[in-house]
């Protein structure tokens, strides 16, 4: 029995690395066949029939490291307004962050956040747990037992562990139960206090700043110790030029690392500060125009593997604050694939590469089976215009908190539809 | 003359001949002040609120007389002692203010970028008195008035500037301020000193001091933040000041008429050594004192004008 017909649309293949006409057929929730532009898919087939008049047709996103605050500062995002807010921006799978108040760092909380989640939000969530407890980088938690209640990887978020004997550890015993550990490669002595990537702009406005090389530092150091444990490990922003050689060697001499970057990396830069505006505040800071160029080459090349929101709520209090007193983070649920079409546009990315980056490797990272185009994947999609022009209004995002750096942004690509499961989600009005 | 600016938040935003503008209406200002009476009525009927969340004896002083010496009703606010210890954010802090309707705002903040963001929230005219590491405007525009009053020019001139450059607003406000009116920058300092990105800034970089001071006009001295004096970005008072320390032995390299300056407070025989500081032959650190109320009250002059316009047109 066939459910749902997705016919006359252009289909985005990240695994076939092709963009070509055709339709897509769903059937109990998961895609049963996927046609080209010769069959005709529903001769003698029941069920609805969408034509996408040539609309662009993708696998849903998946997307690595979204915070929503809860629990501790729901006021900042919950699960439901998160799970609107993904559904608006064509995320179908946002994998959540541990570093909520407290952090998800037991399976008790886990097993509160999944049914929260499970409630409230009607995309998928995979949640992450805490590598240490507390997010203190002193003792492990229960990689196990977390494990066993859902957990899909292990993180400190951006809290560095700076003791390499914890570390080490960790890493040894994650390896053991096959788990994945997230770090955020940031030499936290180097970067301390840092507002600004340094250079000329950071000293010009006076502001406390950190060299990129913070970045290469700590990624040197965690690629050594995953030679020593042989851990699986991910880099969650890979952010400047000079950290890239390191991730190459790494990936040469088959260690099971793989990197990130965030869609803010790719399409701002430190400049677009200006007069201390704080909602382009983010950690780690925006970096030179010649790193931004430098990491979405690398995105192309499949060198970094991921493009993550790394949606990170703030509120007015939080950001309405002098620069460097004011919370890091943007939101970016609803505004990643717009900015995506950024790099599409400007020639940087095409489509293909840019779905291998936002949902077949995260996917395949994670071991989930959707993330592509194929039968038997769940029926995870997404509708859109990569060319509908638009003026970002932050007062419309779904998400609770609102500090998107794409306020009064003229942007270009917008998600017509989300489903997820085979089930419509979102439609725009 | 023209100065079309609202606010006064750093020298950025400033032309050369708004720079001249201002100097020299603050000449006319400090002939002034050497009078007996040295009232003026530019401010008349103003209010002007001083609010320091930094301490500060002489640059509050100096714009207090400058305010009362132009008819201004002068308060200030020591902010370090009030709301802001009871958690009150900035911004309130600035509408609490704006709402007792003051025509001039004077600022010092310890974060950069404060006192612009201050400025957005209120409608009167908003001086920054020196924010983070940012700008310290004033300063630089008594600095150059002093410059122009010793040497008859402001351009084409030779200026080293010495010392902690990288945590001083006062040497980003004067580096943009000589830049824009054309002299030759120097900066000397040891690297841990140095802003990140200097190559950058259209000026000559020097970490001995004697190459530095080679041929300058004028020497312009930094204070040395005592909490950076312990080991963290030198490696001790008297190794600094063997090195970075101004003294007459170091003097020599510069221009037999080479002028001595210093932002003060002064460290003396830290960054400066005592008795050269007082030399009156060499230093005009006194005169930028007494510039520092005739800037400030140019500044203030000029931006209640626009604020009379502005709202006049309203």
């Amino acid at each position: 029995m066939t459910d749902l017909h997705l016919v006359n649309a252009r289909i985005v293949d990240p695994e076939a690395g092709s963009v070509s006409v055709g339709a897509v057929t769903v059937s109990q929730g998961l895609i049963r066949q996927v046609f080209d532009n010769k069959t005709n898919p529903f001769r003698g087939e029941t069920g609805e029939v969408i034509d996408c008049n040539l609309k662009y047709l993708a696998p849903g996103i998946v997307d690595i490291g979204v915070k929503v605050c809860e629990p501790g500062e729901r006021h900042k995002e919950s699960y439901r307004s998160a799970g609107l807010a993904a559904a608006a921006g064509g995320v179908t799978t946002m994998v959540t962050r541990p570093d909520t108040t407290p952090a998800i760092d037991s399976p008790e909380t886990l097993e509160f956040v999944t049914r929260r989640a499970n409630e409230a939000a009607p995309v998928n969530v995979l949640p992450m747990a805490a590598l240490t407890k507390g997010r203190e980088g002193r003792e492990m938690t229960e990689i196990g037992f977390l494990m066993d209640a859902g957990a899909v990887a292990f993180t400190d978020c951006d809290r560095v562990v700076t003791d390499t004997k914890v570390l080490s550890r960790a890493l040894s015993y994650a390896r053991a139960l096959g788990a994945l550990v997230i770090a955020h490669p940031q030499d936290p002595g180097l970067s301390k206090g840092a507002a600004a990537t340094s250079g000329k702009f950071a000293s010009l406005r006076g502001l406390p700043a950190v060299s990129p090389m913070a970045e290469r530092m700590a990624l040197d150091r965690d690629l050594a110790l995953i030679e020593m444990t042989g851990a699986r490990y991910h880099a969650d922003q890979i952010t400047c030029a000079r950290a890239l050689p390191a991730l190459e060697r790494a990936k040469a001499n088959g260690l099971d690392v793989t990197a990130g970057t965030s869609i803010h990396h790719l399409t701002l830069n430190a400049l677009d500060v200006a007069d201390y505006r704080t909602f382009f505040k983010l950690k780690p800071p925006l970096r030179d125009e010649t790193d931004r160029i430098a990491v979405a080459e690398a995105v192309k090349s499949g060198l970094i593997d991921i493009i993550s929101s790394m949606h990170t709520p703030q509120d007015e209090e939080s950001k309405r604050l002098p620069f460097e007193e004011a919370a890091s983070g943007a939101v970016a649920l609803e505004t990643l694939l717009p900015a995506a079409m950024r790099l599409y546009h400007a020639d940087l990315i095409d489509l293909p590469t840019l779905w291998r980056a936002m949902a077949l490797n995260p996917a395949k990272r994670l071991g989930l089976s959707n993330g592509r185009l194929s039968a038997g994947a769940p029926a995870d999609l997404v509708l859109f215009d990569p060319d509908a022009p638009f003026l970002m209004d932050r007062a419309t995002l779904q998400s609770k908190s609102r500090n998107t750096p794409f306020d009064g942004a003229r942007m270009q690509g917008r998600v017509l539809a989300t489903y997820v499961a085979g089930q419509r989600i979102y439609e725009r009005p | 003359m023209s100065f079309p600016h609202r606010h006064l938040l750093g020298i950025e935003a400033l032309r050369p001949e708004e720079i001249t503008t201002l100097l020299d209406l603050a000449d006319d200002y400090a002939a002034l002040n050497r009078q007996p009476d040295k009232h003026a009525d530019a401010l008349n009927g103003l209010t002007q609120i001083n609010m320091f969340f930094e301490n500060s004896t002489r640059t509050q002083a100096s714009f207090e007389i400058a305010g009362k010496r132009l008819g201004a009703d002068v308060m200030n606010m020591a902010m370090q002692a009030s709301s802001v210890k009871k958690g009150e954010s900035l911004i309130d802090t600035a509408l609490t203010l704006n709402a007792m309707h003051p025509d001039l705002l004077v600022v010092r903040h310890p974060h950069s970028g404060a006192v612009d963001l201050l400025a957005q929230k209120v409608n009167c005219a908003v001086l920054n008195a020196g924010d983070g590491r940012h700008e310290h405007p004033t300063q630089a525009l008594l600095d150059a008035l002093t410059i122009r009053r010793a040497k008859g020019r402001l351009h084409r001139l030779s200026i080293a500037i010495c010392g902690d450059i990288a945590h001083s607003r006062v040497a980003r406000s004067n580096i943009m301020l000589l830049g824009k009116m054309e002299n030759r920058i120097r900066l000397i300092g040891p690297p841990t000193l140095m802003p990140s990105g200097i190559a950058e800034f259209g000026v000559e970089v020097f970490e001995n001091m004697q190459e530095g001071l080679s041929d300058v006009d004028v020497v312009m001295m930094l204070r040395l933040q005592k909490e950076r004096m312990d080991g963290g970005f030198i490696p001790s008072e008297r190794e600094y000041y063997h090195r970075y320390g101004l003294d007459a032995d170091k003097l020599r390299h510069a221009k037999p008429d080479a002028i001595v300056m210093h932002p003060g407070p002064m460290n003396r025989g830290v960054e400066i050594d005592g008795t050269l500081a007082d030399d009156i032959n060499r230093s005009v650190i006194q005169d930028q004192v007494e510039m520092g109320v005739a800037v400030r009250m140019a500044a203030m002059d000029l931006l209640a004008r626009n604020l009379r316009l502005t709202r006049g047109a309203a």
